[in-house]
């Protein structure tokens, strides 16, 4: 390999463990001045961790790391930022307890004087307004308050903005997976303006479309090793899929026969978004799948939490007929429970199920998890591991394990793909089908079109209500965007 | 030797039992081995006072930053004066007297509660202003006066079965309890839940506010049964008879391995912890100091324990 003179980043057998995991096995990239590489691979494939050394957060057990023809002995989080790396990742950096300017200035401490407050807010919202215009976001809005939609936006911005340190190379891991299609094309199209810019972009992403158009060079990773590494354009779809290691779905849209009749089933919800007008009612029958579709943040959680509280507490715009579980699509906030083992973590919702007399039964808390690992292959030598112990992906999986296991008829389920392989997805939507087959109701928000497609009737939202409501036969995405944004008269 | 230190570091909560031992060391090297069995009997059976509340207080904390019951300084006083009023000095008068202590601290518990719920008053602001109004209940309520504990009572909470103090291996068989409790049913993983992400424990269908109800009342049921055992072993009720249990039961919980930031808790560190505090006042006492010295010295010891045994902050 010679290093050319355009090369900025060098990793050569880059080799990291974590216990018995071999988490990256003698890993090299190159990633060159004006370059958009991306990186895909499974859940688990050990992306996220190269990251992380490349970022600095993680210290490579062997192996050289070389940036800007230098090699790099004492790698630091702050040497990286230094030399002009930048990351995104799929865990948000921001503290939520600050508003957007304080995030920045945490960022940039060059920010000082009684001012540095609007110095900050003005640097992120000119940058928040070349990447994403229309984005809504205010620089004194804290970060608790924004929809996880928003925060990414803020944290992407942030990673371009630049003062005294220059920005050589951004690494956006998963950066569209809680974005919404339009979102995403403007994070898309911003990326490939800076790139020819001579900025260089590292981008991960499981949107296997997204990947193909927008990069210049793809490198495959599987098992902790890079195992394909070639232009853009010699991949396509299939090759990319099977090189990861998947197998191509056969594109099973259920046919409308092997479908319920709409209505021929009990009702389990009917719900009236707050800001409803008129006399719209979101509404879901046993063993149906409901898709929530809009733009990301226009009040499609805010109904899926409404029903989640009356299923306890009633209240009189929502009815809920039956038990209710949800998988957070937002997993730190939302989903996880830090301290404790996978198993934990799964059993959570079903603890009354595994009960024997008055106490927890082990025995049965392993039996679930074991049962769930294997169905939906959560990839950990011991389920008693802590559930951090998981890549992003595969937290979620346990996630999905844990409503799924529960005894709840109704799964709510809050964009819960983010951050999920090709290959986990498919499996997933497997699995939601038959379940649904089995009487169980999902109630479904995504931001991807493709997953509105699986839905037996979809609900479109705009500014916290519903505009239209489409059955599978008339949803076509440009149905869906048309009401996102322009919004038509519901019936 | 490197498993060893491996070990100790991987469960903090044995450097209060660390601790303990070697403040009894030092004490009894002090009284050339003079004393030595008795000073532990004692240490036990004053223990037994902090562990109760520690108990309590464990559950409380658990739940999550800002989550601490204060009022049990005063809910002792308070319980104390009720168990011994309502007992008269009557020995078949007993158990009334236990469940009217155990009923004072529920009321205490609930009130705490309904304060921090209904008002929105943060637990620390909260427990400390009803300590307040229980303290001013208690006063005009037992008037100063010391209420004699029954004969019966007061002999029970010093029986020794093998020269070992009852009230200790009940409590031990109490804690035992807890920790099972804590582990292993609804409740208590409910706890746990609640303390590591209170939103995605309210969304993975945890009934939060009842959980949280039942803590601070589970608190002060035991902070009322920890006045009815203090009046029965110090033979009388008085209103300061609570004061040092405020940065006691703190203090037992985060030495003994409990984390302050919620969701992570350590039973048997209470003992440990308990046996540490109650044995640092014994040797200080034994040494001859005087009281200003003493909590000079207590003081800085706990400063010392936490910032050395709670400080691994880092979780890789």
């Amino acid at each position: 390999m010679t290093l050319g003179a355009s090369d900025i980043v060098r990793l050569d057998g880059v080799e990291k463990r974590f216990g018995a995991v071999r988490a990256l096995d003698s890993v090299d990239l190159t990633v060159q001045r004006g370059e958009c590489l991306s990186l895909v691979g499974h859940n688990g494939a050990g992306k996220s961790t190269l990251m992380h050394i490349l970022a600095g957060t993680v210290a490579a057990d062997r192996g050289r790391v070389v940036i800007g023809g230098d090699e790099q002995k004492a790698y630091s989080p702050a040497r990286a930022k230094h030399l002009g790396i930048r990351c995104v990742f799929q865990e948000l950096s921001l503290c939520p307890n600050l508003t957007v300017a304080e995030n920045t200035r945490v960022f940039h401490p060059v920010l000082t004087g009684l001012n540095w407050r609007r110095k900050a807010g003005a640097l992120i919202t000119s940058k928040l307004d070349e990447i994403f215009p229309g984005h809504g976001v205010g620089a004194s809005d804290l970060i608790q308050d924004l929809p996880i939609a928003r925060r990414q936006m803020v944290e992407v911005a942030r990673a371009f903005t630049a003062t005294d340190e220059p920005v050589r190379l951004v690494i956006l891991d998963e950066p569209t997976s809680s974005l919404d299609s339009h979102t995403a094309g403007q994070l898309l199209a911003f990326m490939r303006r800076a790139v020819a810019n001579g900025i260089s972009c590292i981008f991960i992403s499981h949107l296997l479309g997204e990947v193909l158009q927008n990069s210049d060079r793809i490198v495959v990773m599987r098992d902790g090793r890079t195992i394909a590494a070639d232009r853009a354009e010699a991949f396509d779809r299939n090759r990319l899929v099977t090189t990861m290691g998947g197998t191509e779905a056969p594109t099973t849209e259920a046919n409308a026969g092997d479908r319920l009749a709409r209505g021929k089933t009990p009702l389990h919800v009917r719900a009236r978004p707050r800001q409803q007008g008129g006399s719209t009612d979101l509404v879901a029958h046993e063993g149906e799948i409901i898709g929530l579709a809009g733009l990301a943040g226009h009040g499609q959680t805010d109904l899926l939490l409404a029903i989640f509280a009356a299923a306890t507490s009633p209240r009189p715009d929502v009815a809920v007929n039956a038990t209710v579980a949800l998988v957070a699509g937002d997993r730190q906030a939302d989903g996880i429970f830090p301290l404790w083992s996978i198993a934990e973590n799964i059993g959570i919702c079903s603890l009354r199920k595994l009960r024997q007399g008055v106490l927890i039964s082990r025995r049965r808390e392993d039996t679930l998890a074991n049962f769930w690992r294997d169905r939906i292959k959560i990839r950990t030598p011991d389920i008693h591991n802590n559930i951090l112990s998981l890549s992003g992906g595969n937290q979620q999986k346990a996630l999905f394990a844990r409503a799924l296991g529960s005894e709840a008829r109704i799964v709510l389920m809050d964009d819960p793909m983010r951050g999920v392989d090709v290959g986990t997805k498919l499996e997933v939507y497997d699995l939601i089908r038959e379940e649904a087959r089995g009487g169980r109701t999902f109630i479904w928000y995504t931001t991807e079109t493709d997953e509105l497609k699986k839905c037996d009737h979809v609900y479109v939202f705009r500014n916290g209500a519903i505009v239209a409501d489409l059955a599978r036969g008339e949803l076509t995405e440009e149905k869906v965007i048309q009401s996102s944004f322009i919004g038509t008269d519901p019936r | 030797m490197m498993a060893a230190r491996r070990w100790l570091f991987a469960s903090p909560w044995m450097w209060s039992y660390l601790g303990a031992a070697l403040v009894w060391i030092a004490a009894i090297i002090f009284t050339r081995g003079y004393g030595a069995g008795g000073m532990l009997i004692a240490a036990l059976s004053l223990a037994v006072f902090t562990v109760v509340v520690g108990i309590g207080q464990m559950f409380v904390i658990t739940l999550g930053p800002g989550n601490v019951d204060l009022s049990l300084p005063a809910n002792i006083g308070l319980s104390s004066a009720v168990a011994m009023t309502v007992m008269a000095g009557d020995d078949r008068l007993v158990a009334i007297g236990l469940a009217a202590a155990l009923g004072c601290g529920l009321a205490i518990g609930i009130v705490n509660y309904l304060l921090i719920r209904a008002l929105s008053i943060p637990p620390i602001i909260a427990t400390l202003s009803a300590s307040f109004i229980i303290q001013s209940i208690d006063i005009s309520y037992g008037r100063g006066l010391q209420i004699k504990p029954p004969p019966g009572f007061a002999d029970f909470t010093n029986i020794q079965i093998l020269g070992i103090p009852l009230l200790a291996i009940l409590t031990a068989v109490f804690t035992v309890a807890a920790g099972i409790a804590l582990q292993r049913t609804v409740y208590g993983r409910s706890v746990l839940a609640i303390g590591q992400n209170i939103r995605a424990a309210r969304l993975a269908g945890i009934r939060v506010g009842w959980v949280r109800f039942a803590t601070y009342a589970l608190s002060g049921m035991l902070g009322g049964l920890d006045g009815a055992l203090l009046a029965g072993y110090f033979r009388g009720a008085n209103v300061d008879i609570g004061n040092e249990y405020l940065l006691a039961s703190v203090a037992v919980v985060v030495i003994g391995g409990t984390s302050v930031a919620g969701g992570k808790a350590n039973v048997a560190g209470l003992w440990g912890a308990a046996l540490f505090l109650v044995l640092l006042l014994t040797m200080l006492n034994t040494f001859g100091v005087s009281a200003g010295v003493r909590l000079l010295v207590t003081g800085f010891v706990i400063v010392a324990v936490i910032s050395a045994a709670g400080g691994e902050k880092k979780r890789d």
